[in-house]
């Protein structure tokens, strides 16, 4: 895998996802091995928004190789809040750092930025847009639960403005699978995202109940929907409320569904499903180390 | 009302370009497009509406003292995709071409996301992959489909 940025989950191959989940895992089985691999790694993590499992899970891979980073920290005690460019931030930081981590909120800022920078860039998330270590992520825990031979994945919430569930959709047509999309008809997938299905060949299949396709699923990916799409706390709790799901829920669901969420929920995996054996939401955050530990140590020459 | 009648409507220009055949209305988003707003000195004319076998009505852009560059006529393909160019020496017509289909265009359209990061204060221009039907921004993916001229860029 040779990639400068990591700005897309559409600019992965079938093969730069292998690549990366096998690393993964070896990581995974063995970390002891690689702490030592980029001991003179400085990696600069730049945050526009906040972010809890994003920003840690990159900390802790970047020192779980021996290496350190170095945070530009909130917004508001940043050169950002005097009107600093995103592209002057990146060029003056990647003189400092060996790589970067962009998390920001307006979509295409990482594909910009890539463009001022020469260090590899990653993208952490922009506004709407991907977040492809998210996906990689995901994948590894799809690849480790399910595997992805004739995977029926069911991917419900909010599809319109959800990166996570962008940047998945397209990675899952790399590996054929079958996709159900479940989501109020105000959040469906955006007109981009649909296109490149199509593109990739891909039949989407949309659905506004979770009913009648749960037993089908191999995995259910629950997303976030959140309060402010809507105009009105009434209307929102009256949608959300349909896109909750409970232990009672998933009885109609296959024995071995993997049910996943890209963290934070609020109420929409109540919590007695933490306890049932679908629950693999907390592992899949955890897998978020191995994988990123993975996807810096190609990006950094450890495949050499 | 003779071909005669209609050319001297607007007259023939010494040198510089004519682009004939632009669809009937779309003449001043041809010039916003090229960034002709008439403060360098040149002599622009515009015709409008002129009935035409082709189009049922097509418009006229005449520019005095400017040789366009294939690059520079070739996003009028998104408006104006009949327009033919014509480059005048000394009154005579000495080169003919048409608008192509350029695969990206840069700086011309402006995106209809408001979070897209090129509509922000950044040293960036906004950059359209040109599809078969419609365009894309580079930056943020949105697709535009319909009524290009209204996402032309204001200078």
């Amino acid at each position: 895998m040779r990639h400068d940025h990591i700005i897309s989950a559409k600019q992965l191959s079938r093969g730069d996802i292998e690549t990366v989940l096998d690393h993964a895992a070896d990581i995974a089985a063995d970390p002891g091995a690689f702490a030592d691999r980029h001991s003179d790694t400085l990696l600069g993590l730049l945050f526009f928004e906040p972010s809890t499992r994003t920003k840690m899970s990159f900390t802790t891979a970047m020192k779980r190789l021996g290496g350190d980073i170095v945070d530009m920290g909130s917004v508001e005690s940043s050169s950002v809040k005097k009107g600093e460019s995103l592209a002057d931030t990146v060029r003056v930081v990647e003189g400092y750092t060996d790589a970067l981590v962009l998390r920001h909120p307006m979509e295409g800022s990482a594909k910009m930025a890539s463009e001022f920078v020469d260090v590899p860039l990653v993208n952490a998330g922009d506004g709407a847009g991907q977040h492809p270590t998210q996906t990689l992520l995901d994948l590894y825990t799809i690849r480790e639960n399910a595997g992805f031979d004739d995977l029926t994945i069911g991917i419900m919430g909010d599809l319109k403005y959800g990166r996570t569930v962008h940047s998945l959709a397209h990675a899952l047509t790399t590996v054929d699978a079958s996709q159900h999309f479940i989501s109020p008809e105000s959040l469906q997938l955006p007109r981009s995202v649909r296109y490149d299905l199509h593109e990739a060949g891909a039949g989407i299949r949309e659905h506004t109940e979770l009913d009648e396709i749960l037993p089908e699923l191999d995995v259910l990916y629950v997303t976030r929907i959140q309060a402010e799409r809507f105009p009105d706390e009434s209307e929102y709790r009256e949608v959300a409320g349909q896109y909750q799901i409970d232990a009672d829920t998933l009885a109609a669901a296959k024995d071995d569904l993997t049910v996943m969420h890209p963290l934070p929920r609020v109420d929409e995996i109540a919590h007695d499903v933490d306890e049932t054996t679908h629950a693999q939401y907390f592992q899949q955050a955890h897998n978020g180390v191995p994988v990123r530990m993975a996807l810096l140590d190609l990006m950094l020459g450890g495949d050499q | 009302m003779s071909d005669k009648d209609q050319q001297l409507r607007v007259s023939k220009i010494q040198n510089g370009t004519v682009i004939d055949h632009i669809a009937g209305g779309q003449a001043l988003n041809v010039l916003a497009i090229l960034g002709i707003d008439g403060t360098s000195g040149d002599s622009v004319s515009v015709a409008m509406n002129m009935p035409s076998d082709r189009l049922g009505h097509k418009d006229v852009v005449k520019v005095e003292g400017r040789e366009l560059s294939q690059d520079e006529v070739d996003v009028l393909s998104l408006i104006a995709p009949a327009a033919t160019i014509n480059i005048i020496r000394d009154y005579d017509v000495v080169e003919k071409g048409r608008v192509e289909r350029p695969s990206v265009v840069e700086g011309v359209l402006e995106c209809p996301n408001h979070n897209c990061i090129t509509t922000e204060n950044e040293p960036v221009d906004s950059r359209f992959a040109v599809g078969d039907d419609g365009v894309r921004c580079e930056y943020c993916d949105t697709i535009i489909r319909d009524d290009l001229p209204a996402h032309i860029l204001a200078e």
